[in-house]
C-alpha cells in the first residue's frame, strides 16, 4: 500500500495529466455525437453575450454588402410572386391543396460567429430554443444552403456549417434529377465535392446543384452550387463533380432556420418501419 | 503580488484578444494563428507542475468554450503545459544562469526564446489540427495548417515580445 501511495507521490505530474486529457477527450467525443448537456447550454449564453456584443459592431462595417444581397434576394421573391400570380390566374379554378401548405417554416436569424479556415467550421446565430429552434433543422441563407443547427440554448444556437468534416447534404441536379451527395475537403471555402452521381449521367460543367428534399432536414430546391469540374476514377461507377458553392460562406450574415412541421410525422412513419 | 495580477492580466488579455480578434482571421483560407498559447510559455518558472498542468487546462477550456468544438483546445493545451517543464530543461541546460522569473525573449536571448517557442508552438497546433479532424487519413493537409498557423502564431509572439520589451526600456 505505502509503495503504491509512495509511486502515486512520486508521478503525480503525470497523473494529473492523464486525468486532465481524459476529461478533455470526453468533452471532444460526446460533442462529435452532438450531445448536448447544461454545461454548454449555460456557455452558450456567455459565449453568446460576447459574440452578439462583437457581431453588434462589425455588423456596420458590411452594412453595404448586406443590403445589396438582401435587395437582390427581395427582387427574386417579387419575380417568383409574379410568377405565381400569372399561373393562378389561368389556374385559378383548382381548389388549393392546404395539406402542403406551410410545410416548411422560415425563422430568420443573425449570424454572430463564424469562420471558414478549420477543417470543421461553426456558425453561431442568434435565436435559440426561446424561437422555436430546434437541433436537426436546416439553415439558409438567400444564396443557398448554410448548415444545420447541432446546439441550442435559450437565445443562440450553433450551426454545424456546410464546410465541416461531419457535414453531408444530398443533393440534386437540376436538369437531370440524379443524386448525389455533397460534402467538403476542407481545401478551398468556395468549392466543393458532390460524388457518387452515376457514371451514365450526362454532366456538363455550370450545371445546377440542389438539394434533394429527400433528407428530412432541407427543404427541396434549395441551392448548393454549379459543377466547376468533373472526373471519374478509374474502376469507379461514380463521378466525382467539384462545385462552386453558390454562397460565399465568408460573407454571411442573414439567414433563415427552416423548421420542417411534418418532421416528427415522417420521423415516426420511419420508426414504425424499424420496429 | 503584482506578478500574480500580471499573470492574470496576460490570461484575460490573451483569450480576449484570441477569441474577440484572432478567430476571425481567414487568412488564405488555412491558418489562424492561436496566440493564447503565448500565456502558457510566459508562466513562471517556479509554478509547481500540478498548477501548471490546471492553468493549462482552465485556459484551453476558456477558448474552448468559445468554439462549437469541445475540448480540443483544453487536450492540446494540456498536451502542451505537460512538455513545457521538458522543453524548458531541454533549451535552457544551466537552469541556474536564467535570468528573470518568467520565460520571454528579452530573458533568454533570441534564440533560445525562438528554439523554446517554435517546439511547443508546433507541438501544441498539431495536436489541435489532428484532434479537430480527429483521423489521420487528412495528415498532410494537417501538417500543412499546422506549419501556416504556427508561423503566424510565432510572428505574433515575436511581435509582441517586443512590444513588451520595449515597454520594459521606457519603464526603467
Amino acid at each position: 500500500m505505502q509503495t503504491l501511495l509512495a509511486l502515486l507521490v512520486k508521478h503525480k505530474f503525470f497523473l494529473l495529466f492523464l486525468v486532465l486529457e481524459l476529461i478533455a477527450f470526453t468533452m471532444i467525443i460526446n460533442n462529435t455525437y452532438y450531445q448536448r448537456y447544461i454545461l454548454i447550454n449555460n456557455a452558450n449564453k456567455v459565449t453568446g453575450t460576447v459574440y452578439q456584443w462583437k457581431a453588434g459592431v462589425s455588423e456596420y462595417l458590411f452594412l453595404k454588402k448586406v443590403n445589396t444581397s438582401l435587395a437582390l434576394e427581395n427582387a427574386r421573391l417579387h419575380e417568383r410572386i409574379e410568377r405565381y400570380q400569372l399561373g393562378s390566374e389561368e389556374t385559378h379554378t383548382y381548389p388549393q391543396d392546404t395539406l402542403t401548405e406551410n410545410k416548411f417554416e422560415f425563422i430568420p436569424a443573425k449570424v454572430i460567429s463564424n469562420s471558414i479556415n478549420k477543417r470543421n467550421n461553426y456558425l453561431m446565430i442568434d435565436k435559440g430554443q426561446q424561437h422555436g429552434i430546434k437541433p436537426d433543422m436546416a439553415v439558409i441563407s438567400s444564396d443557398g444552403v448554410v448548415g444545420i443547427v447541432i446546439n441550442t440554448s435559450d437565445k443562440y444556437s450553433w450551426v454545424m456549417s456546410v464546410l465541416n468534416s461531419n457535414a453531408k447534404i444530398n443533393g440534386r441536379f437540376l436538369n437531370t434529377n440524379f443524386q448525389g451527395s455533397l460534402s467538403w475537403d476542407g481545401k478551398n471555402y468556395r468549392i466543393g465535392t458532390f460524388s457518387d452521381v452515376p457514371s451514365h449521367v450526362n454532366i456538363t460543367t455550370g450545371d445546377t446543384i440542389v438539394t434533394s428534399g429527400y433528407s428530412f432536414i432541407f427543404p427541396p430546391d434549395i441551392m448548393i452550387g454549379t459543377v466547376k469540374d468533373y472526373y471519374i476514377d478509374k474502376g469507379d461507377h461514380f463521378y466525382t463533380a467539384t462545385l462552386l458553392f453558390s454562397a460565399d460562406y465568408n460573407n454571411i450574415s442573414h439567414v433563415y432556420v427552416v423548421r420542417n412541421n411534418e418532421r416528427d410525422e415522417l420521423l415516426s412513419i420511419i420508426t414504425d418501419i424499424s420496429i | 503580488m503584482s506578478q500574480y495580477l500580471k499573470v492574470i492580466l496576460q490570461f484575460l488579455l490573451l483569450v480576449l484578444f484570441q477569441v474577440l480578434v484572432l478567430n476571425n482571421i481567414r487568412f488564405a483560407g488555412y491558418a489562424n494563428p492561436y496566440l493564447y498559447i503565448l500565456f502558457i510559455l510566459m508562466l513562471p518558472y517556479e509554478l509547481p507542475g500540478w498548477l501548471l498542468l490546471i492553468i493549462s487546462f482552465i485556459t484551453g477550456f476558456t477558448i474552448d468554450l468559445f468554439s462549437a468544438q469541445q475540448g480540443i483546445h483544453t487536450a492540446a493545451t494540456v498536451f502542451a503545459g505537460f512538455l513545457r517543464p521538458g522543453i524548458l530543461k531541454l533549451v535552457l541546460p544551466k537552469q541556474d544562469s536564467v535570468s528573470g522569473n518568467y520565460p520571454s525573449l528579452q530573458a533568454m536571448g533570441v534564440q533560445t526564446f525562438l528554439t523554446y517557442s517554435v517546439i511547443l508552438v508546433i507541438i501544441h497546433h498539431f495536436s489541435l489540427y489532428l484532434l479537430e479532424i480527429f483521423r489521420f487519413s487528412e495528415i498532410f493537409r494537417t501538417m500543412l495548417r499546422t506549419g501556416l498557423s504556427s508561423l503566424l502564431t510565432l510572428i505574433l509572439i515575436i511581435i509582441t515580445q517586443y512590444l513588451f520589451y520595449f515597454k520594459h526600456q521606457s519603464d526603467s
